[in-house]
């Protein structure tokens, strides 16, 4: 069962050379809080995947961990609002790899779900399709990619609402990559905006028995 | 025509493009502006890619929680409903999304579409744009025709690409070009231009059709 840790004890969570999953659409629906708290601990040699660099605008978020040098490597699709992601890149102190969006999304459902990978038509005669060394699979006359699993050591998401069974509910547009993410890392940390005692069944969106840890972030 | 008004002008003629009930994806910039133009008569459904079906209007007391793809503040229309990432990219791939428009670098004469790097300069990333140019059925490029003079509509695109022969239709201040088996075919043309300098700003052969409409 899901258990209720201080924002520091979930923070040491995270060790050097971990890879991490990151929820959050430019840090909205992003366990900001909980990444800063995993910034102050100096943790490094990381590997990120995460959609996206951050919203440097926002106080806390990923991008303080990019900006403090703690990933060696990341997975992402969109760099273009954390204009320090493209520099790390070109400088080399940060190997980047973009995928498209959905199939980033199917990558780590893929991880989290025990498939040994999917095919999609996305990124066929691109760069990053059989040029960057995708397998060409035909089913029924039709090309696809195949795209591997992805999984983590360890997964930082968010949730509006948390139960103490770690079932968690979402407001908005917060659900994004949380939701493939909590399947996919062996362990998964929660920060919730507001722990309560049992959320209806009806309205679960994550499971409880795919959390291991919950912390609150202190919104309400 | 200064610059905002070429982006004006090319976004209501996109605005044409839709019919009531269309669900659509717009991606960042001129795309933006599409819905202001739309008739009172045809309402679509807004994909946006970060989380719901029926985006809604910029919301006058933004909610911390509801996010446009670009990250600002954003609502939901009556009727929408929020999703996650994989069913965000299911509903785009599976051909739910009857329409995507979005500007490119470079667009060619067979279709194919380049519109997220230039290697060695700008990398931001292809984000959702290779899975919606792939998944919905029509793909709508709106830009200028040029890049300050320099032709961005050409025989075959240089720059890598996001996704091949996906473009259906090319929508400038100059004109509306449809991609087809023989290349591109203007339908409507710019009555300010001519049909020698619209050739002219283009890097590929364009084919006049015999009836060939004023765009407006």
């Amino acid at each position: 069962m899901a258990k209720q840790v201080s924002m520091q004890e979930a923070a040491a969570l995270v060790k050097d050379g971990m890879t991490v999953m990151v929820g959050g659409f430019l840090s909205v629906g992003g366990a900001n809080e909980l990444l800063h708290a995993i910034a102050e601990t100096g943790v490094k040699n990381l590997t990120l995947i995460c959609n996206d660099g951050g919203q440097p605008a926002l106080e806390h978020g990923v991008h303080e961990m990019i900006h403090n040098g703690q990933f060696k490597e990341m997975y992402a699709t969109h760099i273009g609002i954390n204009p320090e992601v493209g520099q790390m890149m070109n400088e080399g102190t940060m190997k980047v790899t973009l995928v498209p969006q959905g199939s980033m999304a199917e990558k780590i459902r893929a991880g989290g779900y025990g498939l040994g990978g999917v095919l999609t038509p996305t990124g066929i005669g691109t760069p990053v399709g059989e040029e960057a060394g995708k397998k060409l699979v035909e089913v029924n006359g039709k090309k696809f990619l195949l795209e591997e699993p992805l999984h983590a050591d360890i997964a930082i998401i968010y949730g509006t609402q948390v139960d103490k069974y770690g079932n968690i509910r979402y407001h908005g547009t917060t659900r994004n990559f949380n939701v493939v993410m909590a399947s996919a890392a062996d362990t998964v940390v929660v920060q919730a905006d507001e722990i309560v005692d049992m959320i209806d069944p009806d309205d679960v969106v994550v499971q409880g028995i795919l959390v291991d840890y919950i912390v609150d972030g202190g919104a309400k | 025509m200064d610059k905002n008004e070429i982006k004006a002008f090319i976004a209501k003629r996109v605005a044409k493009e839709f019919h009531d009930g269309d669900v659509v994806n717009l991606g960042i910039g001129l795309p933006t502006m599409v819905p202001s133009f739309l008739p009172p008569d045809v309402k679509v459904i807004l994909e946006a890619e970060n989380g719901m079906v029926g985006a809604g209007a910029k919301p006058e007391v933004p909610d911390k929680c509801v996010s446009d793809a670009g990250g600002q503040p954003s609502s939901i229309a009556p009727g929408g409903a929020f999703i996650d990432s994989a069913t965000s990219f299911g509903i785009i791939r599976g051909g739910h999304v009857d329409a995507t428009v979005l500007g490119a670098l470079q667009v060619d004469e067979k279709g194919n579409l380049a519109n997220w790097i230039i290697p060695g300069k700008m990398v931001p990333g292809m984000g959702g744009a290779m899975d919606l140019v792939v998944g919905a059925p029509n793909v709508i490029v709106a830009m200028e025709h040029t890049q300050k003079g320099a032709h961005k509509i050409l025989e075959a695109c240089t720059l890598p690409l996001t996704a091949q022969t996906c473009v259906t239709k090319i929508i400038t201040e100059m004109g509306v070009m449809e991609v087809t088996d023989k290349g591109l075919v203007v339908t409507e043309i710019n009555p300010e231009f001519t049909q020698e300098q619209m050739q002219e700003a283009t890097g590929c052969k364009l084919t006049f059709a015999a009836d060939i409409k004023n765009m407006e």
